[in-house]
């Protein structure tokens, strides 16, 4: 038996639904049944046509919430669904920082547990199992629910490809919001950002603490710019404040897939490797051979990335 | 301003991980304090500081009734500790977990609950919103900056593009990611201080929490099978003796992507 239906909680960042949301759509069309999506903001009808082409049959959609933060409203609203007897058998949401709180708050509101950071999702018969890796990527747990659900999933990036399924535009229906919620949003920030998205780039050159000191971060800057790349980082020298916490890869940072990763002293720790072992191409530069990195490196450079990274940009700028 | 803080104590990081024969992670050995939750308990000393009063009270749950990652946070300057400690709380899963601190915080009376964003060894970064939801409090995830102003907390709240200004009444639970303060070092003096320092022992059902719906038991999913990630292989190493650079731009020309 598959699953009657399955909600996916989208997200959009100026106007576009984010890459993590439709790979959710994608995997979600694979386990049969139904596949809706639940959207919290005032701009569901624009995004119908490509959340249906995408494979959304329906937009559950809450409208504006305003200044309010998404976790109490939208759980509440999806809870009432499901006490009203119209809610899905599985609810996806993307790891992120709204998906988290909304997954969360909903788990109290349905007691029902919630299962973080996976990377799959299969059914076994009518019993849905979800994959996680554990101990920094090393080991894949596969955890299947046993109650009666509706199971709640949270998803890394990067785990599923999105694809078009080339559906009509996805019908908008209101989901009612029972509680705004107490936490209010009075200021937003944008940090400025310039060049491709670190989760989205072709290619991600990150620098670590060999590069000795924060000014030399320009050397990644030089060669990311040339390369036509986002520049990225360790958690080493995001935590001493070289750079701001978007650029860092890892575990606790983001998940990066791109055709090329260029590691330029950076050790390798599990934690990092976790979220850029999936890249098509790595090229790793540390003076260290026995440092970690090397295992994954496609191309390892044994060298200063004093000496190497110069050159590097020299050759690239002769071209 | 009374704080409470929720504490994990964990496996040193630095060493490798192990399973249990039930497929939970092995807490056996020597627990310590979780370096994400060191956060916290800096801010929360920080806050109290600056309301010029109150205290910071500790609340854990681990196997066994292991505290030295509890004395750890207490020689930073905490006052005192719950530590949750019981076997049928074994493989609670993270709603199981909120269920527990929630109970204990509950007792405490707190005017804020801090917490780490998520747990070094778990990560699943849910625990902190549901306890906001058991105890019916509001909350503010993922807070980069935490200011105390009247009957309100105010957030620097990390987003995907920047960060969103957020404030909340109190009582409120507010989750903090690592690096919002610099965490002090234990003195000697607080060290000595920390061995003498009251940390109430308590189980599910002295917290008036039924056993039988915490833990396995209560946990609604089940570990079916633990697998090894396929592994990546190396390639080539070249050491540089000044002309690698050569090597990276070939590599990339032959990738077509410059
Ligand atoms: C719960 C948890 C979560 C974490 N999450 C993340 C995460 O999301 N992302 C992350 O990156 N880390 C994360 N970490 C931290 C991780 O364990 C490492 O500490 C971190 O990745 C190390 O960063 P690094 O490689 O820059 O520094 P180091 O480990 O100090 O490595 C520096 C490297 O530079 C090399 N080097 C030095 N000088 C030169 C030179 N002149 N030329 C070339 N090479 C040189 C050295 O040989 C060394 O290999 C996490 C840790 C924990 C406990």
């Amino acid at each position: 038996m598959a699953l009657k239906s399955i909600w996916v909680y989208a997200e959009a960042t100026n106007g576009n639904v984010t890459p993590l949301s439709l790979e959710l759509l994608a995997k979600a069309r694979t386990l049969g049944g139904a596949v809706e999506v639940v959207y919290a903001g005032a701009d569901a009808d624009s995004l119908a046509s490509e959340l249906g082409a995408h494979g959304a049959a329906k937009i559950h959609s809450t409208g504006d919430l305003a200044a309010s933060l998404p976790g109490v409203p939208v759980a509440s609203a999806i809870a009432k669904a499901v006490a009203d007897g119209h809610g899905p058998d599985l609810i996806m949401f993307g790891t992120t920082y709204d998906g988290r709180d909304i997954a969360a708050r909903l788990s109290v509101a349905l007691d029902q547990p919630v299962i973080t950071n996976n990377t799959d999702i299969e059914l076994d018969g009518d019993v849905v199992v979800v994959t996680e890796p554990i101990f920094g990527g090393m080991k894949l747990v596969k955890t299947k629910f046993t109650a009666a659900g509706p199971h709640i999933a949270l998803f890394r990036p990067k785990s599923f490809v999105a694809e078009e399924a080339g559906g009509a535009p996805a019908e908008v229906v209101a989901l009612e919001v029972t509680d705004p919620g107490a936490a209010k949003v009075t200021n937003r920030h944008v940090e400025e950002a310039t060049g491709p998205k670190l989760d989205e780039a072709a290619i991600v050159v990150s620098g670590g603490r060999g590069l000795g000191e924060k000014d030399n971060y320009e050397l990644i800057e030089t060669l990311a710019k040339l390369l036509k790349a986002a520049p990225g980082a360790s958690r080493a020298i995001v935590d001493a404040g070289w750079v701001p916490y978007s650029y860092q890869v890892g575990q606790t940072g983001k998940v990066v897939k791109p055709t090329v990763y260029i590691a330029a002293g950076i050790s390798g720790a599990t934690q990092h490797l976790v979220g850029m072992k999936g890249a098509k191409n790595i090229i790793a530069i540390n003076k260290d051979p026995e440092a970690p990195i090397f295992s994954v490196a496609d191309l390892g450079i044994v060298g200063d990335v004093h000496k190497v990274l110069p050159k590097l940009i020299e050759a690239l700028q002769a071209r | 301003m009374h704080v409470v803080v929720c504490v994990k104590q964990i496996p040193d990081p630095a060493e490798p991980g192990k399973l249990e024969g039930d497929l939970t992670l092995d807490r056996s050995g020597k627990l310590i304090l979780d370096e994400s939750d060191s956060y916290g308990v800096e801010m929360a000393l920080q806050l109290v500081d600056k309301a010029g009063g109150g205290e910071v009270t500790l609340v854990s749950m681990a196997p066994n009734n292991e505290n030295s990652g509890l004395r750890t946070a207490l020689a930073m300057g905490a006052a005192k500790a719950i530590l949750i400690s019981d076997p049928a709380l074994s493989g609670a899963g993270a709603l199981d977990t909120a269920k527990v601190l929630a109970a204990a915080i509950k007792s405490a009376e707190p005017d804020l609950v801090l917490a780490a964003t998520e747990s070094s060894d778990g990560y699943t970064g849910t625990v902190p919103e549901q306890i906001a939801a058991l105890l019916g409090l509001p909350s503010i995830t993922f807070a980069k900056e935490v200011h105390i102003e009247g009957q309100s907390v105010n957030v620097r709240r990390q987003t995907e593009a920047g960060y969103d200004e957020v404030t909340c009444p109190l009582p409120a639970v507010v989750s903090v990611t690592a690096g919002v303060v610099e965490p002090r070092y234990p003195s000697f003096k607080g060290i000595m201080a920390a061995k003498s320092k009251p940390v109430e022992e308590q189980t599910v059902a002295g917290l008036g929490l039924d056993p039988a719906g915490v833990g396995s038991a209560g946990a609604g999913q089940e570990i079916v099978a633990v697998e090894d990630a396929p592994v990546r292989n190396a390639g080539e190493i070249i050491v540089d003796e000044g002309e690698a650079f050569t090597n990276i731009v070939s590599f990339l020309d032959g990738l077509k992507v410059i």
